[in-house]
């Protein structure tokens, strides 16, 4: 019994040593985001002497045009949203309809979608820029420099993954429900729309997780779509903009590190079981 | 608008609509190979496994066991293309379409700006890639950080689950902490990290003095902090499922058989989670090859370095030019499309980005073992 208590202190002590490495990078962003430029320079492992700085830094932040921090962080939050909720639903939507009809067709666009999951973003990235352009052109409907075309980029790209997951879910739905719904007089979309999605709730969560934490990082796809330095910007744009701009100005930087990181760990603090769970499972049944 | 220009409109419209007939070539081939792989090689075993967006290959492993044979004709076609249409019609113009596209650019002068009059230079671009030796360099040293990437990765994530598993206390909050880094974007990370390196580790003085940012080797290894504090978390799930799944009552057996924690580690927890490490060293493989922003922002592809010798020997070169650090293939393809504007050279690096990562992905599915393992 002793080796146990032993053994679990030990443990106990290494687990805090660890913790205490793997927080040591956010620490010494905190630390350093309450300094002026100068302190940094001279030395940026002392703790800040007054925490005014960090506000003043912030404020800065908040009001730079660099980084643009509020239009960023609504933009990202726009962006995001709206490719979730699309992709979400026409998602579902389409995995639903590929399950329930048996046909050569149905397998066919199944597989079609899955193919695409091998494609790497890095393969369809040059001519992506080049088919906007010619989108433009041929509907005038400017895809560049605007939200639309990186929501349907990210459309294009999650859907995928999407209705794989939602494929595997729905399999292992029994129709029963469904076939009652319809006797009770629902139409085909009323079925999927009242019946399904609300039954799809777990899954969901699992996709909004996966493709939400990857969207709101993704820092290659808005930077070809809409480019740095716009009017419209997502916050990893407005970091790699004001980092860009600003080399070496590090009490900018950190702060503006510090700010773009700070929303995804408040969520994670609020509902860090539902994205663990979403982003580690997502196992097929 | 004149007539050239209604002229130019239509011949981009044309070009679109040639790739249609390409994209229903596409899919036979891609149900061919499956048919070929999946029915005629494929083995007797099943596998259920987690998946995560860098993860194609388990589709393939659903395919093998899911072929449909027997067809019922379609019922109510129209809600079932109504239905289908918004996801296949944004997966098709954003991805399919620029992939055919982009294999259509390989083929030729592509430069960005004479979309009008491409010329065909057929495998130019690929014959100019074989003998170039930075493209080999950036290959090889993709490889290479991949590899030490998934043996760091893995021991690190494999001990954290170790370590979680125990029951110590505020387990979930270490759990979750060891997680959190990977929420955040790996641009961000590079621009921490970069700090840490060149200001903050270097004023411990000592032999802390030096910025392992500095040399190219060196560089490579900071990457691989980096990267192991990014994922260790989130592959430790992996492993903490596979953790958890071992049958308790062969712990309490082997415990009464007088077994010390070692003994079990090696006949028990190893050989059970050797699954688990095939999923996550694959995992770690792919987004190792996938490695982009967090390498931009940390060092803009690492500090010159010289090419390394034995690459240098292979292509008979005498005096070995400079190269990028870190420049893995990813980062590369971007450079060269957006720093030396050789639009369709970049398109034929990508091409060959692909098959790789294709190679990869079939290559797990055959190597998969199958097992279901509940998250």
């Amino acid at each position: 019994m002793t080796d146990e208590k032993r053994n679990t202190l030990i443990y106990s002590v290494i687990g805090f040593i660890l913790m205490i490495a793997f927080f040591f990078p956010f620490f010494i962003v905190l630390i350093n985001s309450a300094k002026d430029s100068f302190t940094i320079t001279q030395d940026p492992l002392s703790l800040p002497t007054d925490m005014g700085q960090l506000f003043e830094n912030i404020k800065i932040i908040v009001q730079h045009d660099g980084i643009k921090y509020f239009s960023s962080f609504f933009n990202s939050l726009l962006i995001t949203t709206l490719s979730l909720i699309t992709i979400g639903i026409s998602s579902a939507m389409a995995a639903w309809v590929l399950v329930r009809t048996k046909s050569k067709l149905s397998y066919i666009i199944f597989l079609f979608f899955l193919s695409g999951m091998v494609i790497p973003f890095q393969v369809v990235m040059l001519p992506l820029v080049s088919l906007l352009e010619i989108l433009r052109e041929i509907t005038t409907i400017p895809f560049k420099d605007t939200y639309w075309g990186v929501i349907l980029a990210y459309i294009g790209f999650g859907a995928p993954l999407s209705v794989f997951l939602f494929h595997g879910f729905i399999k292992s739905i029994p129709t029963d429900i469904e076939e009652a719904a319809i006797i009770d007089g629902c139409s085909k979309s009323q079925v999927f729309f009242r019946v399904v999605l609300p039954i799809l709730k777990p899954i969901f969560v699992t996709m909004l997780v996966l493709n939400g934490m990857w969207i709101w990082n993704d820092y290659l796809l808005p930077s070809l779509v809409i480019g740095i330095g716009g009017d419209v910007q997502t916050l990893p744009l407005a970091v790699a903009n004001l980092a860009g701009t600003y080399v070496k100005q590090w009490d900018l930087i950190l702060t503006s590190v510090l700010m773009a990181a700070l929303p995804v760990i408040i969520l994670f603090l609020f509902a860090q079981k539902h994205i663990i769970k979403g982003m580690t499972s997502g196992a097929i049944k | 608008m004149d007539d050239n220009k209604v002229r130019i409109i239509l011949i981009r419209l044309w070009r679109i609509l040639v790739t249609i007939p390409i994209v229903v070539i596409y899919i036979p081939i891609v149900g061919l190979i499956n048919l070929v792989w999946y029915r005629l090689l494929r083995r007797p075993n099943k596998v259920v496994w987690t998946i995560s967006p860098d993860t194609s290959s388990l589709t393939l492993a659903y395919l093998r066991d899911h072929w449909v044979g027997d067809s019922n004709t379609a019922q109510n076609n129209k809600v079932f293309l109504g239905f289908v249409f918004p996801a296949l019609g944004a997966f098709i113009l954003m991805v399919i379409i620029p992939f055919i596209m982009g294999i259509y650019y390989s083929f030729t002068d592509w430069t960005g700006l004479n979309n009008d009059n491409l010329q065909m230079v057929w495998f130019d671009h690929y014959r100019t890639l074989l003998t170039d030796v930075k493209f080999f360099y950036s290959f090889s040293r993709t490889v290479i950080y991949s590899i030490l990437n998934i043996v760091f990765i893995n021991l690190v994530a494999f001990g954290l689950a170790l370590l979680v598993t125990q029951k110590i206390k505020l387990r979930n909050l270490y759990r979750a902490g060891f997680f959190m880094p990977n929420l955040i974007g790996g641009l961000v990370l590079g621009y921490i990290w970069q700090f840490i390196f060149n200001r903050a580790i270097v004023a411990f003085g000592g032999i802390f003095a030096k910025s392992l940012l500095v040399d190219g080797n060196s560089a490579l290894f900071a990457l691989i902090i980096v990267v192991t504090w990014q994922y260790a978390g989130y592959i430790m799930m992996i492993y903490i499922a596979a953790i958890q799944n071992i049958p308790q009552d062969l712990i309490e057996a082997s415990k009464i058989d007088g077994a010390s924690a070692m003994q079990r580690l090696q006949t028990i927890t190893f050989p059970l989670v050797a699954q688990a490490f095939t999923v996550a060293m694959f995992l770690t493989l792919v987004t190792s090859f996938k490695q982009f922003d967090t390498v931009v922002s940390l060092s803009d592809a690492g500090p010159a370095m010289l090419l390394p010798q034995w690459i240098a020997d292979i292509y008979g070169i005498r005096i070995a030019p400079a190269v990028d650090s870190l420049n893995f293939i990813a980062v590369d393809i971007y450079k060269e499309a957006f720093s030396n504007y050789n639009m369709a050279l970049g398109q034929a690096k990508a091409i060959i980005f692909f098959i790789i990562l294709l190679v990869i992905s079939l290559v797990q599915v055959n190597y998969n073992k199958k097992r279901e393992v509940e998250l």
